[in-house]
């Protein structure tokens, strides 16, 4: 198989540096996505976490190009195995698409097409990069990805609708359709949310199974900071369209530094949690991104603008910082010791049992 | 399966049965002698009895009903009284099932006249058909993927412009102008394929069906591009791009095919409406189909032969809802019929 591997030998096989997307519209200019730079590698898992229209779908759409070219404006850079694809025609998109780097969506009764038979899906996503390749061959390889992923009796329900499968099953074909090009990028957009706890968790494991004998890269997007303590090696939370903390999921799940990312730890159910635990949701609305906040985007939802000094979280966007946790480990937030306020403030609220252990 | 197109056509029967209880009931209601009507200019009181007696308009009206789904079922013979039929053995006509009636005026069946009549108006409506969905398909998907653009506003318009014309004007126009003055096609008259062929046929059918087609494009040109933009919007479209597909393969396989299913029935129930005749085009390209018998039997008050086509379409369109919702299962995996 041809793909632009060839010609990367190191580093990180996802490269996306300030990427900006824009949706010029007749209301004014909807910033989807604003200066975001990540970068993922082979065998990793990158978790990006973050409530509706932070820009984490969006941002990966961007990867595939699967924006309409006419109403969006991209700038920055996305580097798949060292190619920059920003700027790439059409054909050589399509070429991209599904096979070096392929997406596993949210909701498969929606995204798998209703009226094929899930083999013919399977096998046409097989021939978009194999057309040299006979049906039969196309048959076989879409047999053995529904068996790869565990659905029972692969070669008889080759032969049935999307609608005849049971919502886990419907999400392993799902997976199936988007591995069965060996991609070196997954990306896949909530891919447990339309599913009960016990699936989900399935689920996962088999994404995780596959990462290991693929060793491809995966984003996954979700807005479950449990799935991703679990599953991913990197954490970035999004707000508002930037990046607002990102590093090692272990650093971000213990010691976070930006109030955001305390919200969507407080917001976890967790059902062995102590019982004096709250569940306590994050106050307010996702900012509108047609006409962002000024400053911090997250100051009029944040409880702890009094700590910084004057108006500093409304006049001014705090840079993407090193943590003091480790170098890898951002964040955007003007608190001067947010761990301090972290351990005083949150930590007896969400996790009294935490506090204790560390003691 | 099979279960279910059984019920369908039960149910199908008993809707038969109420159309001709309420086509009977309307009968009944109109102010004129059918009789009267049935014998004639310059009858006398005493034909007028015999004509009366003759097609059983002395009989009450649940009997006159029951006769006529009795014919509908087994057919039955003209004249209705016993008495006149063994008067004169010879004159007697039989309409076989699913007899339709008899028109006195033209001493005939009405369904001899309907089997003139059908053909050309199916042979119309089926050429119409396949002009307005190549059309309104292609068109439609046009404007779809240029949404917004001025292919898209251009095709809209254009339509819209062909529909906000009387049908009679564009019927006018074609035959005045096309026919008669440019000499681009030869006066339409209909000819039977047995007669000339499948091409004379088919021209002959050219301007009349396009009539037609251009009074259905602009709606399946709109239908078809809102169907194409919906599917292209949602999710399954998308998968289709993320898996590399090319986007010709995207619109006219996998947007189109999802688009197909509600087109089915436009189209099932617009053909069925239109095989019951299309008057104003048949009347300027003076085509005997099913529309000009209507306005015939109007003028003359043949009120048995309105009946009969009244219930003819009534019965084509029940047939083609059966048809339309039988296909369906095929058209929509998802839709099982049980």
């Amino acid at each position: 198989m041809t793909s632009p591997s060839n010609s990367f030998d190191d580093g990180p096989f996802l490269v996306v540096d300030d990427l900006s997307v824009r949706f010029p519209t007749s209301d004014g200019v909807v910033s989807a996505v604003s200066n975001l730079s990540y970068e993922v590698e082979l065998g990793k898992t990158l978790g990006i976490v973050g409530e509706s229209g932070s820009g984490k779908s969006v941002s990966s759409m961007a990867i595939l190009g699967l924006h309409d070219r006419r109403s969006t404006e991209l700038s920055g850079s996305i580097r798949v195995g060292g190619d920059e694809i920003l700027g790439k025609g059409e054909e050589a998109m399509r070429a991209l698409r599904g096979n070096d780097v392929a997406m596993i969506f949210q909701d498969a009764l929606a995204a798998l097409h209703p009226y094929f038979r899930i083999g013919k899906q399977l096998t046409e996503a097989y021939l978009a990069h194999h057309p040299s390749a006979s049906k039969r061959d196309a048959e076989k390889r879409a047999i053995e990805m529904l068996d790869r992923v565990g659905i029972p009796q692969p070669d008889m329900r080759f032969k049935d609708y999307p609608h005849q499968f049971s919502g886990g099953m419907r999400q392993r074909v799902m997976i199936a359709m988007a591995l069965i090009n060996d991609p070196k990028l997954v990306i896949a957009d909530e891919p447990t949310t339309a599913l009960d706890v016990t699936v989900q968790a399935q689920i996962l494991d088999l994404l995780q199974d596959l990462q290991r004998e693929f060793n491809s890269a995966i984003i996954l997007i979700t807005h479950d900071l449990g799935v991703v303590a679990e599953f991913a090696d990197d954490v970035m939370v999004m707000y508002g369209g930037r990046a607002v903390e990102k590093g090692p999921a272990k650093d971000i799940l213990v010691r976070p530094e930006m109030p955001y990312t305390w919200g969507l730890l407080s917001s976890i159910p967790d059902v062995e949690a102590d019982t004096n635990a709250k569940l306590i949701p994050i106050a307010g609305n996702p900012p509108s991104l047609l006409n962002l906040p000024s400053g911090c985007s997250f100051h009029p939802r944040c409880p702890h603008t009094g700590k910084v000094p004057g108006n500093l979280c409304s006049t001014e966007l705090p840079e993407l910082l090193p943590a003091r946790s480790g170098p890898t480990h951002f964040k955007r937030c003007h608190l001067a010791d947010p761990e301090a306020v972290y351990r005083e403030e949150v930590l007896p609220e969400i996790a009294p049992d935490l506090l204790e252990e560390d003691r | 399966m099979w279960a279910y197109v059984v019920r369908r056509c039960l149910v199908g029967v008993a809707l038969i049965m109420a159309l001709t209880l309420i086509t009977f009931a309307l009968f009944f209601a109109s102010p004129v002698d059918p009789a009267r009507f049935a014998c004639g200019k310059n009858c006398s009181a005493e034909q007028r009895d015999v004509t009366r007696a003759a097609l059983g308009y002395d009989k009450p009206f649940v009997v006159q009903w029951a006769g006529y789904l009795k014919g509908l079922a087994v057919g039955r013979d003209f004249p209705l009284d016993a008495e006149q039929r063994a008067a004169a053995p010879d004159q007697v006509t039989h309409c076989a099932a699913p007899c339709l009636g008899y028109s006195h005026l033209d001493s005939k069946t009405v369904n001899e006249m309907v089997a003139d009549a059908l053909p050309i108006t199916a042979s119309l409506a089926i050429v119409a058909l396949v002009m307005w969905l190549i059309g309104g398909v292609l068109f439609g998907i046009l404007a779809a993927i240029h949404q917004g653009s001025l292919i898209d506003r251009g095709v809209v318009g254009g339509t819209l412009v062909i529909y906000a014309f009387p049908s009679f004007a564009i019927a006018v126009f074609l035959l005045q102008y096309v026919a008669v003055k440019w000499g681009i096609v030869p006066l339409p008259r209909y000819t039977e394929i047995a007669d000339g062929g499948l091409w004379a046929w088919f021209s002959n059918l050219l301007l009349p069906a396009l009539t037609l087609a251009l009074l259905y494009l602009a709606g399946y040109v709109r239908m078809t591009r809102a169907f194409v933009l919906e599917s292209l919007s949602e999710d399954y479209i998308r998968t289709a791009k993320a898996k590399g597909l090319k986007s010709r393969t995207v619109v006219f396989k996998h947007a189109l095919r999802a688009a197909l299913t509600p087109l089915v029935t436009m189209t099932g129930l617009d053909f069925a409406s239109l095989l019951g005749g299309a008057i104003i085009t048949e009347r300027v390209f003076t085509y005997h189909g099913l529309g000009m018998l209507t306005v015939d039997a109007n003028n003359s008050s043949d009120l048995a032969v309105l009946v009969g086509i009244v219930l003819l379409a009534g019965m084509i369109v029940i047939i083609a809802n059966i048809v339309v919702d039988v296909l369906y299962a095929y058209i929509d995996p998802r839709v099982k019929v049980a």
